[in-house]
């Protein structure tokens, strides 16, 4: 079971309820062979779930895109590489070619391209995935590099880890989505089985919210399931439009100053309340449910 | 003219909450445009009643289209796709075209020639009035790419109309993360207004935010949102500032007002005379000062 945490709008609580969601089915799950707890934190521009979970990290790994390099006994300026380049990232000047890393999206279109054979890929590295262990948990984040623009490769590479860790038949995989509706959030929902969309009952987390919706119900043809994080502030607009639209709302999470101060410090729900434990696994039971 | 832009790296801090204020102070005392540069998710727009008058299309990037009737099935675009966008088939072969980036691989291979690429709409951006000076304001829709482009059409426009009408200040309110349409956001703006939650994500991301407008040299200001969730943390964010030679412009606290504003579609400052709309002044005084 794969589930992808979004909202459209940034700090309703994704992290929060990733989080508090993969520790809650790991603690019942302890012990089980057949079954795996992860959580990849796909918000690589500000991934923050680590400081909830404190994982050892084990394992570190630079990753990017492959970006073309000429080989000049070969090249013979004749430019087709940059004519067939749709970012324009290749401009051929005279006796050199000009290679701009930060508009290359790694297609390798050039390189088909080349008459000559004289160009090939090296990584230019944009951030780097951390791997490592919290508790019962198997963790992964992705990290931009400052400067960097594209997060979509750091993600994809990200989520290659979902295959390559050992999984489980009962696995169950938490992926924390970033803020937003555009590509870096399409990359992280890809091939889940469930979005749980985290609002607040508010105009704004309303009006992302029915983006996000856009996005994994309509677009990606994704089931989706809502939370209500800070239920009480704002107004109904958040429920009406759930019941309009036949999403089910699977948990409410009061509006609770203790709430925001635990989380201030990095303290999880569980940790805080450990009645809440049982809140996310039944939790995890109707998104089972809903995906069944 | 000078050009402000609202940031935060962590979503839901309260960039827009801070935009829309400023947007009412400065507009009192200088004539103003204003930028939603958050295309994925634009919010400004719900507390700005904005009167629409020119909506205009965005074409994004292209897309490649597979004819059915010259595809013969051979697998060629599937193996230099890298972008996993082409699905494959028995008879014909499909574009997945929210996976596709564009890159004209696939056209310039398929040894058929039965692919095309097409200019794809991804987006509306819109030229509205409101009762503190003109918006530009988008919608990318769902799934789509290039949010970094239209980002930097929108300011262009603002920055194009306050030019011509010689109004001295473009206020920007930023998408959240560190990525390609902050870093579109951010190109060109005189300051930075970061806006930060005292939260050890909160300090997390305003690091890396602080790191990234470093790097595009755009010189920055921070503003504490929710200042007494934890008034501790508060102070390590003040400390951190002194250390990295920043001016911390204000503390605003907590307080529901925020969401009843936001629910009667107003800026904080314009429905409440509190605590918190007294401490914006303060922040928008010292911004102005900053500016001059």
């Amino acid at each position: 079971m794969i589930i992808a945490v979004a909202s459209g709008k940034g700090g309703t609580g994704k992290t929060t309820v990733a989080v508090n969601l993969a520790l809650s089915i790991a603690s019942q799950r302890a012990g089980e062979v057949d079954s795996r707890t992860l959580l990849l934190d796909c918000d690589v521009e500000e991934p923050n779930a680590h400081l909830f979970l404190n994982p050892t990290i084990e394992r570190r790994e630079e990753v990017g895109i492959l970006i073309p390099e000429v080989d000049y006994d070969k090249c013979t300026f004749c430019g087709r590489c940059a004519e067939v380049c749709a970012y324009h990232a290749i401009a051929v000047v005279k006796q050199k070619v000009l290679i701009f890393p930060e508009l290359c999206h790694g297609c390798g279109s050039c390189t088909l391209n080349c008459p000559e054979e004289a160009i090939h890929e090296v990584l230019n590295v944009t951030g780097a995935i951390e791997e490592g262990q919290a508790g019962d948990i198997r963790f992964a984040h992705g990290i931009l590099n400052i400067g960097e623009a594209m997060a979509v490769p750091v993600i994809h590479q990200l989520k290659e880890r979902i295959g390559e860790a050992d999984l489980r038949p009962q696995s169950v995989v938490v992926l924390d989505a970033s803020p937003g509706t555009s590509c870096p959030v399409v990359e992280a929902m890809r091939g889940a089985d469930f979005v749980l969309m985290v609002t607040e009952p508010t105009p704004f987390g309303l009006h992302d919210l029915r983006l996000a919706v856009e996005v994994a119900r309509d677009e990606l043809g994704l089931p989706v399931g809502v939370v209500i994080n800070r239920d009480g502030v704002g107004d109904r607009g958040v429920e009406d439009y759930c019941a309009a639209e036949n999403i089910p709302v699977l948990m409410r999470i009061p509006l609770d100053r203790r709430i925001a101060e635990a989380y201030s410090e990095g303290v999880t729900m569980v940790a805080a309340w450990p009645e809440y434990r049982e809140r996310f696994v039944e939790l995890y039971r109707s998104i089972e449910k809903e995906v069944a | 003219m000078k050009q402000l832009v609202i940031l935060s790296g962590k979503g839901g801090t309260g960039k827009t909450t801070v935009a829309a204020a400023l947007a009412h102070l400065a507009s009192k005392e200088t004539p103003v445009v204003l930028a939603d540069a958050d295309v994925d998710a634009a919010n400004l727009e719900l507390v700005l009643s904005p009167q629409v008058q020119e909506t205009h299309d965005f074409v994004g990037g292209q897309v490649a289209v597979i004819a059915s009737d010259l595809c013969t099935a051979c697998g060629v675009c599937a193996e230099v796709c890298r972008f996993e966008a082409i699905i494959p088939g028995d008879e014909t072969y499909r574009v997945d075209d929210i996976a596709c980036e564009g890159c004209a691989s696939c056209f310039y291979q398929c040894p058929v020639e039965a692919i095309r690429m097409e200019e794809q709409v991804a987006g509306r951006w819109f030229r509205s009035d409101t009762r503190f000076g003109p918006l530009f304001h988008a919608h990318l829709f769902a799934a789509q790419e290039n949010s970094g482009k239209l980002v930097t059409l929108v300011k262009q426009q603002g920055r194009l109309r306050a030019l011509d009408e010689g109004r001295e200040l473009l206020i920007v309110d930023g998408p959240p993360g560190i990525g390609c349409p902050v870093i579109s956001a951010s190109a060109g703006a005189d300051l930075a207004l970061l806006v930060v939650e005292p939260t050890v994500s909160g300090i997390h991301d305003l690091e890396r935010i602080l790191a990234t407008t470093n790097h595009f040299g755009v010189p920055a200001l921070v503003c504490i949102n929710k200042a007494d969730i934890n008034p501790s943390r508060a102070d390590e964010i003040s400390a951190f500032c002194a250390a990295q030679g920043i001016a911390l412009l204000g503390r605003v606290p907590y307080d529901t007002v925020v969401t009843e504003a936001m629910v009667q579609g107003l800026p904080v400052t314009e429905y409440d005379n509190g605590p918190v709309s007294r401490e914006l002044g303060r922040v928008w005084e010292r911004v102005r000062e900053r500016l001059a």
